[in-house]
């Protein structure tokens, strides 16, 4: 099937549309990020807490790496 | 669709900004204002190197430099170094924060809306464009690192020693 010139102008009108919108969800700019850089934006609550809780995890795994490493416990992988 | 590879190559021109600030450029003007309102632009700088910092209250490394630029400020005002320190925080409040952590003796221009790091298309947090007496900027520094400081002061003093 061929396609016809009026056919052809609409998908490219529709291409420029489509590409346009991309330009919408365009980064934060290096400037623009003082919210990301913010305490509430990170995922563990407090880094020296996490590191405790890893590492009763880990303590009670029972093997280095316990908290991330699946398997272990006997120390042969 | 023979249109659409030129379609794209069209989009993928727009996205590269094309207003890249390169060392050899004119600086783009700043039109500023401090916090306490006083306007802070390059034009009345013209014949003093410049030394223009792009800061914020969340960026941990402009913590760092800033006693540095005070250094330099307190030690080559005299010949003929201005230091603005350009907060592009959007709330002003944290600015004031920082800066009472922190404080600054050379000058602070707001710009909450982000109009100046976009004309100097600023790359990173800090970033720190080098200006001659002539308007020209001579050398951007993007972040800031402590063992960078002894060859920004040789530039420092290099654009002073011209005229």
């Amino acid at each position: 099937m061929r396609c016809s010139r009026s056919t052809d102008f609409l998908l490219a009108a529709l291409a420029t549309v489509a590409l346009a919108g991309c330009a919408t969800i365009d980064p934060p700019k290096p400037w623009e990020k003082g919210d990301l850089a913010r305490p509430s934006m990170r995922f563990d609550a407090d880094p020296l807490v996490d590191k405790a809780m890893a590492h009763i995890y880990q303590s009670k795994e029972g093997a280095g790496g316990g908290g991330t490493v699946g398997g272990g416990g006997c120390g042969c992988n | 669709m023979r249109f659409l590879p030129a379609l794209l190559l069209a989009s993928l021109a727009c996205a590269t900004s094309a207003n890249a600030v390169k060392p050899g450029d004119p600086a783009p003007p700043i039109a500023l204002a401090t916090p306490g309102g006083d306007a802070v632009s390059l034009a009345p700088l013209r014949g003093r190197v410049v030394y223009v910092d792009f800061w914020a209250s969340w960026c941990t490394p402009c913590r760092r430099s800033f006693p540095w630029m005070n250094a330099m400020q307190a030690r080559y005002a005299k010949d003929g170094l201005v230091i603005v320190g350009v907060n592009v925080d959007k709330r002003a409040a944290d600015a004031d924060r920082f800066l009472r952590d922190t404080p600054a003796s050379f000058r602070i221009a707001l710009d909450a809306d982000g109009k100046t790091p976009a004309a100097y298309d600023v790359k990173g947090m800090p970033s720190s464009f080098l200006v001659d007496r002539h308007g020209i900027v001579a050398w951007i520094e993007e972040g800031f690192r402590d063992e960078r400081r002894d060859d920004l002061e040789a530039r420092i003093r290099a654009l002073l020693a011209q005229h």
